[in-house]
């Protein structure tokens, strides 16, 4: 479907053209935003329906990274004693750890977005991609409080704020593109093949321990840094480490992922819109 | 009169599905791949086959057998402040041409276009959420049907009360009734302000109470000059609401044109409900070596032959039979049915010159008249029966052999005088009244 608005004057009525869709065609952003007060209700539902009916309510938000937080801190940092370059290992942990939740969390939602929407999908018409893109936006919230508790104990530890702070926001893009891409690649194929929902949890798994999170980057021997830092999350959980603690960022680590990331995104926008128009018609 | 705008402008539009799909599509990964190792051309072919229907036309007629077309070659125009309804049997296309015009799913072949904000209304509350309250639910709700949210900052006492439920309104929805539920979310639905909006039976939920209210609200959307597209099984609610009904069948129009007509065309399509029933072979009519029956058919006082009946006028309802063996005392009758199945009366032939007397054999045509202004509105249906008294035998019964439609008007001269909605009751007479004033 093609959209011929036309913002031409009160008197002409904008026609919408229905059509069959020929080619492959990218994310319409002007349609996008047109539909953003529902992009942001529907992520503030999210929200709110993930805590409904606990006692705890909110506070889990608080709570899980914090536990989260100890227990890698004993279990890698106590018994297992990872290399972490100097760094108490609360520290080197928590803020690898924050942005990998993120990215789970949101890898896991996008991916499943159709399936779950999918009473959604056959009832009524919003760009597709709102989505697979709603948990990019839901999950921040509980990225952004687990943000404090790792500023927190920075407080604590006495490490303050460098000008590596400047490229936070570099990475905190980086850290929505790559879920949002995996989530554009897969959502589609999700709703088709039930084995996606099962193939993600350890798929999920691999990738963590294929990231630096419980250990150092600087750990991978040199000549395989290239092909390593090919995975995105590496040059984001290395990115993070370095704007928060105020280490040298490592670049090399950062930009093979950033290109993948990008690449990722724009095939998988354009997958997407190919195969959106499909979907509902096999569910 | 200023000629009006065309809103909705449909051309050849066709849509077709691939039975079989899921075939077609594996279950599961691990075959889909070792099927595209296997074959991957062979694979790629039969994939892009499922949403590629290049070398396919709506015209030809070609017999492939795994396609179906949903809806084929479907065109009209619909003008600015129409209320149009749309009608067919299960399957015929409806949701499917209102699903590609609320942009759901991508047609196949042809193209539509629409002329202003289109609020499509598939269901009641899409995206209600169980967990949420009900002020939650109206911003989702709202968002989801394409509010801005100033918007419904603006309307949201107006919804609220319009429901009903403004003591709940800060409870999650689960603990509402269904009827909560449906109230609310038509509320919100009611409250939209788009140009043309596309409806899909919403109205089959809720209680009678509020089927009303939300009749009378959509008349009113009629009257703002705002275009409504109703897909509808209920035959009294599209006479009543939509002066113009468009007829599909197996995915193409068949009729368009004034309500009670096309109401009268679908009727007839449907075999077992016709206004005349006749069988011309006697050795194969309904009946036995006493007697057969030859037809059945309703009339109006003119004689025409009609499957649509204004509810002021007389019915008109003809037995013709054969008796065959003389000396026989005939019970001639029939039973009316409304499309509920409740039985409304059965009616006995009481003309004085043959009660308790033998027939000879011969031609007989038995008529009676329904009187206007009795039966209420809807499709009746007739089943004619003949005994013998002497000795008592049933000789034949027919059931549903006719069946006639009767639509009210709103010309204020009948029982629902000038009023909208919903009317209960299995007839309507038209009773005097008399109010004095002090």
């Amino acid at each position: 479907m093609k959209n011929s608005m036309k913002d031409s004057g009160a008197k002409l009525t904008p026609g919408t053209i229905i059509k069959p869709r020929a080619g492959w065609q990218f994310i319409d952003f002007r349609e996008l935003k047109e539909y953003r007060d529902l992009l942001f209700s529907l992520a503030l539902r999210d929200v709110k329906v993930m805590y409904a009916q606990t006692i705890m309510g909110f506070s889990w938000a608080v709570l899980q990274p914090l536990v989260q937080i100890i227990l890698f801190t004993i279990i890698f940092g106590k018994v297992a004693r990872v290399n972490t370059d100097g760094i108490p290992y609360v520290l080197f942990s928590s803020v690898a750890l924050i942005p990998w939740n993120y990215i789970s969390q949101t890898m896991t939602q996008s991916t499943q977005s159709l399936v779950t929407g999918q009473h959604l999908l056959g009832k009524i018409y919003f760009p597709r991609l709102i989505f697979p893109l709603m948990p990019v936006f839901s999950k921040l919230i509980n990225f952004g409080i687990s943000l404090l508790i790792v500023l927190s104990i920075m407080l604590y530890y006495r490490v303050y704020p460098t000008t590596n702070m400047l490229f936070l926001p570099l990475f905190l893009i980086m850290m929505m593109l790559v879920p949002a891409s995996i989530g554009l690649w897969f959502s589609t194929l999700a709703i088709r093949f039930r084995d996606v929902q099962h193939l993600l949890p350890f798929s999920i798994q691999l990738l963590m321990y294929t990231a630096p999170i419980i250990y150092s980057a600087s750990s991978i021997p040199a000549k395989y840094r290239f092909i390593y830092s090919l995975n995105p999350v590496v040059g984001i959980i290395e990115g993070f480490r370095a704007c928060l603690l105020g280490t040298p960022i490592p670049w090399p680590y950062i930009w093979p992922g950033i290109i993948v990331g990008i690449i990722l995104f724009i095939s998988g926008a354009f997958y997407f819109r190919r195969m959106e128009r499909i979907v509902v018609d096999v569910i | 009169m200023t000629e009006r705008e065309t809103v909705i402008k449909v051309e050849n539009l066709s849509k077709c599905y691939r039975i079989g799909l899921k075939e077609n599509m594996h279950d599961t990964l691990v075959k889909s791949v070792f099927n595209v190792m296997k074959s991957p051309l062979k694979n790629y072919r039969k994939y892009r086959s499922l949403y590629k229907f290049d070398n396919l036309s709506p015209n030809s007629d070609n017999n492939n057998p795994d396609i179906i077309w949903a809806i084929r070659n479907v065109s009209f125009e619909i003008k600015e402040g129409e209320i149009v309804g749309i009608i067919g049997l299960n399957g015929s296309g409806k949701s499917t041409l209102l699903k590609i015009l609320s942009r759901i799913t991508d047609p196949t072949n042809g193209r539509a276009e629409i002329f202003g904000k289109v609020a499509s209304l598939l269901e009641v509350g899409t995206g209600f959420h169980h967990e949420l309250t009900g002020r939650e639910n109206v911003y989702l709700n709202g968002s989801i049907l394409g509010m801005k949210k100033q918007e419904i900052d603006r309307k949201f006492d107006e919804i609220v009360s319009f429901s009903g439920v403004e003591k709940f309104i800060d409870t999650p929805v689960k603990r509402y009734s269904s009827g909560m539920r449906v109230r609310l979310a038509f509320a919100v639905a009611a409250h939209l302000e788009p140009k043309i909006v596309l409806i899909d039976e919403v109205l089959a939920v809720g209680d009678i109470q509020f089927q009303k209210k939300c009749l009378n609200k959509m008349q009113n959307i009629g009257q703002q000059g705002r275009t409504v597209l109703f897909v509808s099984h209920n035959m009294q609610t599209v006479t009543r609401l939509c002066p113009r009904t468009i007829l599909l069948n197996n995915g193409s129009i068949v009729a368009d044109g004034p309500s009670p007509q096309i109401v009268s065309v679908y009727m007839n399509s449907e075999n077992a409900t016709r206004a005349e029933n006749r069988w011309p072979n006697l050795d194969q009519a309904p009946g036995d070596e006493v007697v057969r029956l030859c037809a059945v058919r309703v009339r109006t006082e003119e004689g025409v032959i009609t499957e649509t009946m204004d509810i002021r006028k007389p019915v008109y309802i003809e037995m013709e039979y054969e008796v065959l063996k003389p000396d026989f005392i005939f019970l001639v009758y029939y039973h009316v049915f409304n499309s509920d199945g409740i039985r409304i009366f059965e009616s006995i032939e009481n003309d004085p010159s043959w009660i308790d007397r033998p027939r000879p054999a011969g031609h007989y045509v038995s008529t009676s008249c329904i009187p206007g202004n009795f039966l209420s509105e809807g499709v009746l249906f007739i089943s004619p029966s003949i005994r013998t008294l002497n000795p008592e035998i049933r000789r034949l019964r027919v059931n549903d052999a006719v069946a006639f439609q009767v639509i009210d008007s709103l010309d204020g001269d009948s029982a629902r005088v000038t009023y909208i909605g919903n009317l209960g009751g299995v007839v309507r007479p038209l009773l005097k009244w008399k109010t004095r004033f002090f």
